[in-house]
């Protein structure tokens, strides 16, 4: 359990080497919603706040991330909650 | 621009404010349309829906088009201004408030 939990918080520690990062599983709360899958790992929520954001937009940052998890987003994850943010 | 991407620019470019969803606003498919649709209605300024699930060509070519992954997608006056997180973090902020009157998007 929990192997695409760690690969979010892996690359995103080493892309953005945030001050602050929380990844949660939400999947159990999707079940039996489309797109929901058995293998569980499928719904996340994550907070993130590193310097690397700094001077960039909201979508900036956002893509930034995305473009970080591309391949965990096209094949596995299907639902990503993100707050991305510059240290305040 | 092929001609899914011609035809996403005119609907974009075609209404003030546009939102890209999975379902309609009386029944979004998923929890990001829904959130999406939500704040739209507490703006209250008209917004023409499109509902991706109805046409697969638009579902795959609205990603490139903002080189943007998800969907719920909002636009407003033909720019892309974000996600479901962005519009709620704006709206929390009360960006997406003066976004809209900036633009001079009337409430409904």
């Amino acid at each position: 359990m929990g192997a695409v939990k760690d690969e979010i918080e892996r690359r995103l520690r080493e892309n953005f080497t945030p001050t602050h990062l929380a990844v949660t599983d939400d999947s159990a709360k999707h079940a039996g919603h489309a797109g929901h899958d058995p293998r569980g790992e499928s719904h996340f929520t994550v907070e993130i706040v590193s310097v690397r954001f700094v001077g960039l937009s909201r979508v900036q940052c956002q893509r930034a991330v995305n473009r970080a998890l591309a391949d965990l987003l096209e094949e596995r994850v299907h639902a990503l909650a993100l707050k991305a943010s510059a240290p305040a | 621009m092929d001609a899914t991407q011609v035809r996403i620019d005119d609907i974009v470019k075609g209404h003030d404010v546009v939102l890209f969803m999975k379902g309609t606003p009386l029944f979004p498919q998923c929890g990001f349309s829904s959130r999406a649709v939500a704040i739209m209605e507490h703006l209250d300024v008209p917004f023409h829906p499109v509902d991706v699930l109805q046409d697969m060509e638009i579902r795959q070519g609205i990603k490139a088009y903002s080189d943007w992954p998800t969907i719920p997608q909002l636009y407003v006056k033909g720019e892309f201004i974000g996600g479901s997180d962005i519009m709620m973090e704006m709206f929390e902020a009360g960006e997406l408030q003066a976004l809209m009157a900036d633009s001079g998007v009337k409430a409904g």
